[in-house]
Protein backbone atom coordinates (compact mmCIF):
# COMPACT_ATOMS: atom_id res chain seq x y z
CA UNK A 1 0.00 0.00 0.00
CA UNK A 2 2.67 2.45 1.02
CA UNK A 3 4.57 1.53 -2.11
CA UNK A 4 1.65 2.56 -4.30
CA UNK A 5 1.26 5.74 -2.28
CA UNK A 6 4.93 6.54 -2.73
CA UNK A 7 4.64 5.78 -6.42
CA UNK A 8 1.65 8.09 -6.77
CA UNK A 9 3.43 10.80 -4.78
CA UNK A 10 6.35 10.51 -7.12
CA UNK A 11 4.19 10.61 -10.24
CA UNK A 12 2.20 13.64 -9.11
CA UNK A 13 5.31 15.53 -7.90
CA UNK A 14 3.92 16.00 -4.39
CA UNK A 15 7.27 17.04 -2.92
CA UNK A 16 7.82 19.68 -5.59
CA UNK A 17 4.26 20.98 -5.30
CA UNK A 18 4.67 21.39 -1.53
CA UNK A 19 7.66 23.62 -2.17
CA UNK A 20 5.79 25.54 -4.84
CA UNK A 21 2.96 26.13 -2.36
CA UNK A 22 5.43 27.97 -0.12
CA UNK A 23 6.70 30.20 -2.88
CA UNK A 24 3.19 30.79 -4.23
CA UNK A 25 2.06 32.22 -0.91
CA UNK A 26 4.77 34.85 -1.16
CA UNK A 27 3.33 36.35 -4.32
CA UNK A 28 0.67 38.00 -2.16
CA UNK A 29 3.01 39.27 0.53
CA UNK A 30 4.70 42.64 0.60
CA UNK A 31 8.18 43.12 -0.84
CA UNK A 32 11.00 42.90 1.67
CA UNK A 33 13.75 44.46 -0.43
CA UNK A 34 15.18 47.82 0.57
CA UNK A 35 15.49 50.20 -2.37
CA UNK A 36 18.87 51.38 -1.19
CA UNK A 37 20.06 54.33 -3.25
CA UNK A 38 16.54 55.77 -3.32
CA UNK A 39 15.73 55.10 0.32
CA UNK A 40 18.42 55.56 2.90
CA UNK A 41 18.37 52.79 5.50
CA UNK A 42 17.66 53.78 9.08
CA UNK A 43 20.73 52.76 11.01
CA UNK A 44 20.98 52.04 14.69
CA UNK A 45 22.04 54.79 17.05
CA UNK A 46 25.23 52.92 17.96
CA UNK A 47 26.31 52.33 14.39
CA UNK A 48 30.05 52.80 13.95
CA UNK A 49 30.54 54.62 10.68
CA UNK A 50 32.36 57.75 9.56
CA UNK A 51 34.36 59.54 12.29
CA UNK A 52 33.52 62.98 13.57
CA UNK A 53 35.42 65.32 15.85
CA UNK A 54 32.88 67.06 18.04
CA UNK A 55 32.87 70.70 18.97
CA UNK A 56 31.39 72.15 22.11
CA UNK A 57 27.89 73.23 21.01
CA UNK A 58 28.00 76.36 23.16
CA UNK A 59 31.44 77.78 22.53
CA UNK A 60 32.13 76.14 19.18
CA UNK A 61 35.59 75.09 20.31
CA UNK A 62 36.84 71.57 19.93
CA UNK A 63 36.16 69.14 22.74
CA UNK A 64 39.47 67.38 22.08
CA UNK A 65 42.01 67.89 24.83
CA UNK A 66 44.83 66.29 22.80
CA UNK A 67 45.35 63.53 25.37
CA UNK A 68 46.42 61.11 22.59
CA UNK A 69 44.49 58.17 24.12
CA UNK A 70 42.66 57.42 20.85
CA UNK A 71 45.91 57.30 18.92
CA UNK A 72 47.39 54.93 21.47
CA UNK A 73 44.46 52.49 21.62
CA UNK A 74 43.93 52.40 17.83
CA UNK A 75 44.91 48.91 16.62
CA UNK A 76 45.92 50.25 13.22
CA UNK A 77 47.66 53.39 14.52
CA UNK A 78 45.79 55.49 12.00
CA UNK A 79 44.97 58.46 14.24
CA UNK A 80 47.55 61.22 14.48
CA UNK A 81 47.02 63.87 17.14
CA UNK A 82 49.15 66.99 17.00
CA UNK A 83 49.31 69.26 20.00
CA UNK A 84 51.16 72.25 21.30
CA UNK A 85 51.47 73.62 24.79
CA UNK A 86 49.92 77.03 25.17
CA UNK A 87 52.63 79.19 26.86
CA UNK A 88 50.12 81.23 28.87
CA UNK A 89 47.62 78.70 30.20
CA UNK A 90 50.14 75.80 30.17
CA UNK A 91 47.39 73.66 28.54
CA UNK A 92 47.76 71.30 25.63
CA UNK A 93 46.07 72.69 22.53
CA UNK A 94 45.08 70.60 19.53
CA UNK A 95 46.89 71.69 16.39
CA UNK A 96 46.00 68.99 13.90
CA UNK A 97 44.13 65.70 13.84
CA UNK A 98 44.08 63.16 11.02
CA UNK A 99 42.05 59.98 10.70
CA UNK A 100 42.83 57.49 7.95
CA UNK A 101 39.50 55.87 7.03
CA UNK A 102 41.12 53.60 4.46
CA UNK A 103 42.71 51.49 7.20
CA UNK A 104 40.02 51.87 9.86
CA UNK A 105 38.52 48.70 11.36
CA UNK A 106 35.53 50.62 12.77
CA UNK A 107 36.03 48.80 16.05
CA UNK A 108 35.02 51.86 18.06
CA UNK A 109 37.87 51.68 20.57
CA UNK A 110 38.76 55.35 19.99
CA UNK A 111 35.31 56.65 20.89
CA UNK A 112 35.17 54.29 23.85
CA UNK A 113 38.42 55.56 25.32
CA UNK A 114 37.80 59.27 24.66
CA UNK A 115 37.31 61.09 28.00
CA UNK A 116 35.45 64.06 26.49
CA UNK A 117 33.42 62.36 23.73
CA UNK A 118 35.33 64.36 21.15
CA UNK A 119 35.92 61.59 18.61
CA UNK A 120 32.75 59.79 17.68
CA UNK A 121 31.79 57.29 15.00
CA UNK A 122 28.56 58.41 13.34
CA UNK A 123 25.79 56.71 11.37
CA UNK A 124 27.25 57.90 8.08
CA UNK A 125 28.33 54.80 6.18
CA UNK A 126 28.89 56.04 2.63
CA UNK A 127 32.65 56.41 2.66
CA UNK A 128 33.55 55.54 -0.92
CA UNK A 129 35.71 58.06 -2.75
CA UNK A 130 37.53 58.25 -6.04
CA UNK A 131 41.06 58.46 -4.65
CA UNK A 132 43.08 57.01 -1.82
CA UNK A 133 44.36 60.38 -0.70
CA UNK A 134 40.82 61.59 -0.04
CA UNK A 135 40.37 58.80 2.50
CA UNK A 136 42.71 60.62 4.86
CA UNK A 137 40.43 62.87 6.86
CA UNK A 138 41.92 66.02 8.27
CA UNK A 139 40.63 68.04 11.18
CA UNK A 140 38.43 70.30 9.09
CA UNK A 141 36.67 67.42 7.44
CA UNK A 142 36.30 65.56 10.73
CA UNK A 143 34.62 68.58 12.30
CA UNK A 144 32.43 69.77 9.45
CA UNK A 145 31.77 66.63 7.48
CA UNK A 146 32.65 66.42 3.84
CA UNK A 147 31.39 67.31 0.43
CA UNK A 148 30.11 63.93 -0.49
CA UNK A 149 30.22 62.67 -4.02
CA UNK A 150 26.59 61.73 -4.56
CA UNK A 151 26.86 58.44 -6.35
CA UNK A 152 24.05 57.91 -8.80
CA UNK A 153 22.32 61.08 -7.73
CA UNK A 154 20.58 61.61 -11.03
CA UNK A 155 20.71 58.00 -11.99
CA UNK A 156 17.31 56.95 -10.72
CA UNK A 157 15.31 59.90 -11.98
CA UNK B 1 24.34 5.01 -7.33
CA UNK B 2 26.34 8.16 -7.21
CA UNK B 3 29.74 6.65 -7.66
CA UNK B 4 30.75 5.53 -11.11
CA UNK B 5 32.06 2.05 -11.66
CA UNK B 6 35.52 1.74 -13.10
CA UNK B 7 35.08 2.07 -16.80
CA UNK B 8 36.50 -0.86 -18.68
CA UNK B 9 34.91 -0.25 -22.04
CA UNK B 10 36.41 3.08 -22.88
CA UNK B 11 39.94 4.18 -22.30
CA UNK B 12 40.06 7.36 -20.24
CA UNK B 13 42.92 9.53 -19.17
CA UNK B 14 43.29 11.19 -15.79
CA UNK B 15 42.84 14.91 -16.28
CA UNK B 16 44.01 17.55 -13.83
CA UNK B 17 41.72 20.49 -13.36
CA UNK B 18 41.65 23.57 -11.18
CA UNK B 19 38.53 24.55 -9.33
CA UNK B 20 38.86 28.05 -7.99
CA UNK B 21 40.29 30.29 -6.58
CA UNK B 22 37.64 32.44 -8.23
CA UNK B 23 34.98 29.76 -8.43
CA UNK B 24 31.71 31.02 -6.89
CA UNK B 25 30.99 27.74 -5.12
CA UNK B 26 34.25 27.49 -3.22
CA UNK B 27 32.99 30.03 -0.65
CA UNK B 28 35.90 32.38 -0.95
CA UNK B 29 39.30 31.91 -2.45
CA UNK B 30 39.88 28.18 -2.20
CA UNK B 31 41.63 26.40 -5.02
CA UNK B 32 41.03 22.69 -5.41
CA UNK B 33 43.25 20.74 -7.78
CA UNK B 34 41.08 17.94 -9.00
CA UNK B 35 42.24 14.81 -10.75
CA UNK B 36 39.40 13.60 -12.87
CA UNK B 37 38.79 10.35 -14.62
CA UNK B 38 35.96 11.38 -16.88
CA UNK B 39 33.58 12.97 -14.41
CA UNK B 40 34.78 10.90 -11.49
CA UNK B 41 37.09 12.48 -8.96
CA UNK B 42 40.22 10.43 -8.42
CA UNK B 43 42.02 12.81 -6.14
CA UNK B 44 41.69 16.34 -4.86
CA UNK B 45 44.21 18.69 -3.36
CA UNK B 46 43.29 21.87 -1.54
CA UNK B 47 45.52 24.87 -2.08
CA UNK B 48 44.92 27.49 0.57
CA UNK B 49 46.49 30.72 1.65
CA UNK B 50 44.94 33.20 -0.77
CA UNK B 51 43.35 35.08 2.10
CA UNK B 52 46.25 34.87 4.52
CA UNK B 53 46.62 38.10 6.47
CA UNK B 54 48.80 36.85 9.29
CA UNK B 55 46.32 37.53 12.04
CA UNK B 56 48.26 35.37 14.51
CA UNK B 57 51.39 37.41 13.87
CA UNK B 58 49.49 40.70 14.01
CA UNK B 59 48.25 39.69 17.48
CA UNK B 60 51.83 39.51 18.74
CA UNK B 61 52.29 43.21 18.03
CA UNK B 62 49.05 44.41 19.55
CA UNK B 63 47.85 44.61 23.12
CA UNK B 64 45.19 42.19 24.33
CA UNK B 65 42.52 44.86 23.89
CA UNK B 66 43.68 45.89 20.44
CA UNK B 67 43.87 42.44 18.91
CA UNK B 68 40.22 41.60 19.63
CA UNK B 69 38.79 43.32 16.49
CA UNK B 70 41.12 41.23 14.33
CA UNK B 71 39.47 38.01 15.47
CA UNK B 72 36.23 39.33 13.99
CA UNK B 73 38.01 39.00 10.72
CA UNK B 74 39.10 35.40 11.00
CA UNK B 75 35.66 33.84 10.72
CA UNK B 76 33.68 36.84 9.57
CA UNK B 77 30.43 34.87 9.34
CA UNK B 78 30.57 34.10 13.06
CA UNK B 79 32.48 37.12 14.35
CA UNK B 80 30.73 37.20 17.72
CA UNK B 81 31.60 33.58 18.50
CA UNK B 82 35.23 34.16 17.53
CA UNK B 83 35.74 37.12 19.81
CA UNK B 84 33.98 35.23 22.59
CA UNK B 85 36.49 32.38 22.54
CA UNK B 86 39.50 34.64 22.84
CA UNK B 87 38.05 36.80 25.59
CA UNK B 88 37.05 33.78 27.67
CA UNK B 89 40.70 32.74 27.59
CA UNK B 90 42.03 36.16 28.57
CA UNK B 91 39.48 36.51 31.36
CA UNK B 92 40.36 33.08 32.69
CA UNK B 93 44.06 33.95 32.72
CA UNK B 94 43.44 37.20 34.54
CA UNK B 95 40.74 35.86 36.84
CA UNK B 96 38.22 38.50 35.74
CA UNK B 97 34.62 37.82 36.68
CA UNK B 98 31.96 38.81 34.20
CA UNK B 99 28.68 39.89 35.85
CA UNK B 100 25.76 37.56 35.36
CA UNK B 101 23.89 39.87 33.01
CA UNK B 102 26.97 40.23 30.86
CA UNK B 103 27.45 36.46 30.73
CA UNK B 104 23.84 35.88 29.74
CA UNK B 105 23.85 38.50 27.00
CA UNK B 106 27.07 37.03 25.64
CA UNK B 107 25.55 33.55 25.39
CA UNK B 108 22.46 35.00 23.77
CA UNK B 109 24.44 36.85 21.12
CA UNK B 110 26.68 33.87 20.39
CA UNK B 111 23.58 31.75 19.84
CA UNK B 112 22.08 34.44 17.61
CA UNK B 113 25.33 34.33 15.70
CA UNK B 114 25.05 30.55 15.41
CA UNK B 115 21.63 30.92 13.82
CA UNK B 116 22.89 33.64 11.46
CA UNK B 117 25.89 31.53 10.49
CA UNK B 118 23.79 28.44 9.84
CA UNK B 119 21.34 30.51 7.83
CA UNK B 120 24.13 31.76 5.62
CA UNK B 121 25.44 28.23 5.31
CA UNK B 122 22.02 26.91 4.32
CA UNK B 123 21.55 29.73 1.82
CA UNK B 124 24.86 29.21 0.08
CA UNK B 125 24.73 25.43 0.29
CA UNK B 126 21.29 25.44 -1.31
CA UNK B 127 22.26 27.85 -4.06
CA UNK B 128 25.36 25.76 -4.83
CA UNK B 129 23.15 22.77 -5.36
CA UNK B 130 20.64 24.80 -7.32
CA UNK B 131 17.85 25.90 -4.96
CA UNK B 132 17.51 29.65 -5.39
CA UNK B 133 14.44 30.34 -3.24
CA UNK B 134 15.95 29.17 0.05
CA UNK B 135 18.85 31.53 -0.51
CA UNK B 136 16.55 34.54 -0.60
CA UNK B 137 14.48 33.42 2.39
CA UNK B 138 17.52 32.68 4.55
CA UNK B 139 19.05 36.06 3.88
CA UNK B 140 15.82 37.72 4.91
CA UNK B 141 15.96 36.08 8.34
CA UNK B 142 19.68 36.68 8.66
CA UNK B 143 19.04 40.36 8.05
CA UNK B 144 16.82 40.45 11.15
CA UNK B 145 19.67 39.07 13.26
CA UNK B 146 22.14 41.51 11.73
CA UNK B 147 19.80 44.33 12.69
CA UNK B 148 19.91 43.11 16.28
CA UNK B 149 23.73 43.06 16.08
CA UNK B 150 23.68 46.58 14.70
CA UNK B 151 21.46 47.80 17.52
CA UNK B 152 23.62 46.25 20.24
CA UNK B 153 27.17 46.30 18.86
CA UNK B 154 26.97 49.08 16.29
CA UNK B 155 28.11 46.92 13.40
CA UNK B 156 26.58 44.18 11.33
CA UNK B 157 29.34 41.79 10.38
CA UNK B 158 32.65 42.59 12.04
CA UNK B 159 30.98 43.47 15.26
CA UNK B 160 33.79 43.80 17.83
CA UNK B 161 31.14 42.38 20.08
CA UNK B 162 32.65 41.92 23.53
CA UNK B 163 35.27 43.58 25.66
CA UNK B 164 37.49 42.18 28.38
CA UNK B 165 35.18 41.88 31.39
CA UNK B 166 31.85 42.00 29.62
CA UNK B 167 30.19 44.12 27.00
CA UNK B 168 30.62 47.64 25.68
CA UNK B 169 27.09 48.75 26.53
CA UNK B 170 23.88 47.28 27.84
CA UNK B 171 21.03 46.20 25.59
CA UNK B 172 19.45 49.14 23.74
CA UNK B 173 15.77 49.92 24.38
CA UNK B 174 13.45 47.75 22.33
CA UNK B 175 16.03 45.01 21.88
CA UNK B 176 14.20 42.35 23.85
CA UNK B 177 10.94 42.96 22.02
CA UNK B 178 12.70 42.71 18.67
CA UNK B 179 14.43 39.51 19.77
CA UNK B 180 11.15 38.00 20.96
CA UNK B 181 9.48 38.95 17.71
CA UNK B 182 12.20 37.23 15.70
CA UNK B 183 12.16 34.12 17.88
CA UNK B 184 8.38 33.80 17.64
CA UNK B 185 8.44 33.95 13.87
CA UNK B 186 11.55 31.84 13.37
CA UNK B 187 10.19 28.24 13.72
CA UNK B 188 7.64 28.85 10.97
CA UNK B 189 10.42 30.10 8.75
CA UNK B 190 12.56 27.03 9.39
CA UNK B 191 9.55 24.89 8.55
CA UNK B 192 9.38 26.73 5.26
CA UNK B 193 12.99 25.88 4.42
CA UNK B 194 12.31 22.29 5.31
CA UNK B 195 9.19 22.24 3.16
CA UNK B 196 11.29 23.46 0.28
CA UNK B 197 14.24 21.14 0.78
CA UNK B 198 13.88 18.19 3.14
CA UNK B 199 11.60 16.08 0.94
CA UNK B 200 12.52 17.63 -2.38
CA UNK B 201 13.68 14.83 -4.67
CA UNK B 202 16.40 16.90 -6.30
CA UNK B 203 17.78 17.85 -2.90
CA UNK B 204 17.69 14.23 -1.74
CA UNK B 205 19.41 13.00 -4.88
CA UNK B 206 22.14 15.60 -4.50
CA UNK B 207 22.77 15.11 -0.78
CA UNK B 208 21.91 11.54 0.30
CA UNK B 209 24.90 9.25 0.21
CA UNK B 210 27.27 12.07 -0.78
CA UNK B 211 30.45 12.52 1.22
CA UNK B 212 29.78 9.70 3.66
CA UNK B 213 32.16 9.49 6.61
CA UNK B 214 31.78 7.23 9.61
CA UNK B 215 31.97 8.54 13.16
CA UNK B 216 35.27 6.81 13.83
CA UNK B 217 36.84 8.19 10.70
CA UNK B 218 35.48 11.67 11.37
CA UNK B 219 37.27 11.65 14.73
CA UNK B 220 40.47 10.49 13.06
CA UNK B 221 40.29 13.35 10.56
CA UNK B 222 39.79 15.81 13.40
CA UNK B 223 36.37 16.97 12.31
CA UNK B 224 34.37 18.89 14.89
CA UNK B 225 31.02 20.59 15.02
CA UNK B 226 28.15 19.63 12.70
CA UNK B 227 30.34 17.50 10.35
CA UNK B 228 31.26 15.32 13.34
CA UNK B 229 27.78 15.26 14.82
CA UNK B 230 26.30 14.44 11.44
CA UNK B 231 28.21 11.17 11.69
CA UNK B 232 26.55 10.38 14.99
CA UNK B 233 29.31 11.32 17.43
CA UNK B 234 27.83 13.10 20.41
CA UNK B 235 30.46 15.76 20.98
CA UNK B 236 29.53 19.34 21.58
CA UNK B 237 31.87 21.46 23.66
CA UNK B 238 28.92 23.28 25.18
CA UNK B 239 27.96 19.97 26.78
CA UNK B 240 31.28 18.14 26.93
CA UNK B 241 33.31 20.96 28.47
CA UNK B 242 30.85 23.71 29.43
CA UNK B 243 32.21 27.24 29.40
CA UNK B 244 30.83 30.68 30.12
CA UNK B 245 27.70 29.37 31.82
CA UNK B 246 26.31 27.01 29.19
CA UNK B 247 25.70 24.36 31.84
CA UNK B 248 22.78 26.44 33.12
CA UNK B 249 20.75 26.01 29.96
CA UNK B 250 18.90 23.04 28.58
CA UNK B 251 19.29 22.02 24.98
CA UNK B 252 19.77 18.94 22.86
CA UNK B 253 22.69 18.09 20.63
CA UNK B 254 21.22 16.99 17.30
CA UNK B 255 22.94 13.99 15.76
CA UNK B 256 22.91 12.36 12.35
CA UNK B 257 23.15 8.68 11.54
CA UNK B 258 24.77 8.03 8.20
CA UNK B 259 27.29 10.85 8.13
CA UNK B 260 26.34 12.03 4.66
CA UNK B 261 25.63 15.52 3.39
CA UNK B 262 21.93 15.16 4.10
CA UNK B 263 22.50 14.24 7.75
CA UNK B 264 24.77 17.22 8.28
CA UNK B 265 22.04 19.38 6.78
CA UNK B 266 19.45 17.96 9.16
CA UNK B 267 21.79 18.38 12.13
CA UNK B 268 22.39 22.05 11.35
CA UNK B 269 18.69 22.77 10.81
CA UNK B 270 17.94 21.21 14.19
CA UNK B 271 20.80 23.14 15.76
CA UNK B 272 19.12 26.39 14.72
CA UNK B 273 15.99 25.33 16.59
CA UNK B 274 18.04 24.42 19.67
CA UNK B 275 19.82 27.77 19.59
CA UNK B 276 16.45 29.45 19.57
CA UNK B 277 15.51 27.53 22.71
CA UNK B 278 18.70 28.65 24.45
CA UNK B 279 18.02 32.30 23.57
CA UNK B 280 14.49 32.00 24.90
CA UNK B 281 15.80 30.61 28.19
CA UNK B 282 18.33 33.46 28.40
CA UNK B 283 15.67 36.10 27.77
CA UNK B 284 13.41 34.53 30.36
CA UNK B 285 16.08 34.51 33.07
CA UNK B 286 17.92 37.69 32.10
CA UNK B 287 18.99 39.29 35.40
CA UNK B 288 19.55 42.98 36.03
CA UNK B 289 22.80 44.64 36.97
CA UNK B 290 25.93 45.72 35.16
CA UNK B 291 27.15 44.12 31.93
CA UNK B 292 30.82 44.84 32.46
CA UNK B 293 32.87 43.67 35.40
CA UNK B 294 35.93 45.26 36.89
CA UNK B 295 38.73 44.99 34.37
CA UNK B 296 42.01 46.87 34.42
CA UNK B 297 42.64 49.49 31.73
CA UNK B 298 45.80 47.70 30.67
CA UNK B 299 45.24 43.97 30.36
CA UNK B 300 48.33 42.10 31.51
CA UNK B 301 47.72 38.40 32.11
CA UNK B 302 50.33 36.67 34.28
CA UNK B 303 53.00 34.70 32.45
CA UNK B 304 51.69 31.34 31.38
CA UNK B 305 49.61 29.67 28.77
CA UNK B 306 45.97 28.85 28.38
CA UNK B 307 43.87 27.01 25.85
CA UNK B 308 40.34 28.27 25.46
CA UNK B 309 38.13 25.98 23.41
CA UNK B 310 34.62 27.02 22.45
CA UNK B 311 31.98 25.62 20.16
CA UNK B 312 31.77 28.03 17.26
CA UNK B 313 29.05 27.42 14.64
CA UNK B 314 31.62 25.50 12.63
CA UNK B 315 33.11 23.34 15.35
CA UNK B 316 35.75 23.54 18.03
CA UNK B 317 37.41 26.91 17.92
CA UNK B 318 40.50 27.06 20.07
CA UNK B 319 42.68 29.94 21.16
CA UNK B 320 46.02 28.92 22.63
CA UNK B 321 47.29 32.04 24.34
CA UNK B 322 50.84 32.30 25.60
CA UNK B 323 51.58 35.25 27.82
CA UNK B 324 54.97 36.48 28.95
CA UNK B 325 53.46 38.85 31.47
CA UNK B 326 53.48 41.90 29.20
CA UNK B 327 50.53 43.75 27.69
CA UNK B 328 50.97 41.98 24.38
CA UNK B 329 50.44 38.26 23.85
CA UNK B 330 53.65 36.36 23.23
CA UNK B 331 51.84 34.02 20.89
CA UNK B 332 48.24 33.34 19.96
CA UNK B 333 47.59 30.11 18.12
CA UNK B 334 44.15 29.80 16.64
CA UNK B 335 42.71 26.37 16.08
CA UNK B 336 40.15 27.05 13.38
CA UNK B 337 37.55 24.31 12.97
CA UNK B 338 37.32 24.49 9.20
CA UNK B 339 41.07 24.56 8.56
CA UNK B 340 41.19 21.13 10.12
CA UNK B 341 37.86 20.14 8.61
CA UNK B 342 39.00 21.07 5.12
CA UNK B 343 41.69 18.40 5.07
CA UNK B 344 38.94 15.79 5.08
CA UNK B 345 37.75 17.12 1.71
CA UNK B 346 40.24 14.90 -0.09
CA UNK B 347 38.87 11.86 1.66
CA UNK B 348 35.23 12.86 1.15
CA UNK B 349 35.29 13.65 -2.58
CA UNK B 350 37.12 10.55 -3.73
CA UNK B 351 34.95 8.49 -6.06
CA UNK B 352 32.22 11.09 -6.36
CA UNK B 353 31.22 13.10 -9.37
CA UNK B 354 32.67 16.50 -10.15
CA UNK B 355 29.37 18.23 -9.29
CA UNK B 356 29.34 16.59 -5.86
CA UNK B 357 32.60 18.31 -4.94
CA UNK B 358 30.61 21.53 -4.66
CA UNK B 359 28.04 19.88 -2.40
CA UNK B 360 30.80 18.50 -0.18
CA UNK B 361 32.63 21.82 0.07
CA UNK B 362 29.30 23.34 1.03
CA UNK B 363 28.54 20.76 3.67
CA UNK B 364 31.88 21.29 5.41
CA UNK B 365 30.79 24.93 5.88
CA UNK B 366 34.21 26.43 5.29
CA UNK B 367 35.03 30.10 5.65
CA UNK B 368 38.27 30.93 3.95
CA UNK B 369 38.97 33.84 6.24
CA UNK B 370 39.26 31.32 9.01
CA UNK B 371 41.13 28.67 7.03
CA UNK B 372 43.82 31.08 5.91
CA UNK B 373 43.66 33.56 8.81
Amino acid sequence: MSNTMNFLKRIFLVDILKGLAVTFRYTFKSVYTEQYPKEKPKLAERYKGAPRLNNDPETGETLCIACDLCAQICPEDLIVVGSQRDPESRKKVLTHYTFDTSRCLFCGLCQEVCPTNAIELTQDFELATYSRSSMLWDRERLEKGWDRIEFGKNYHK
Amino acid sequence: MNTLEESTVLDTKVLEMNMGPQHPSTHGVLRVKLKLDGEKVVDAECIIGYLHRGIEKISENRSYIECVPYYDRTDYIAAVANVYGFLLGVEKMMGIEVPERGRYIRIMMVEFNRIASHLLWLATHAIDIGAMTVFLYCFREREEILKLFEALFGARLTTHAFRVGGLWKDLPPGFEQAAHKFLDEFPARVDEYEQLLTHNRIWLARTKGIGVISGKEAIQWGLTGPPLRGSGVDYDLRKARPYGGYEEFEFDVPLGENGDTYDRYVARIEEMRQSRLIIQQVLKRLPGGPVRGKAPKIVKPPAGEYYSGTESPRGELGYYIVSDGSAQPFRVKIRPPTFIGLQALRRLVKGHLMADVIAIIGTLDIVLGEVDR
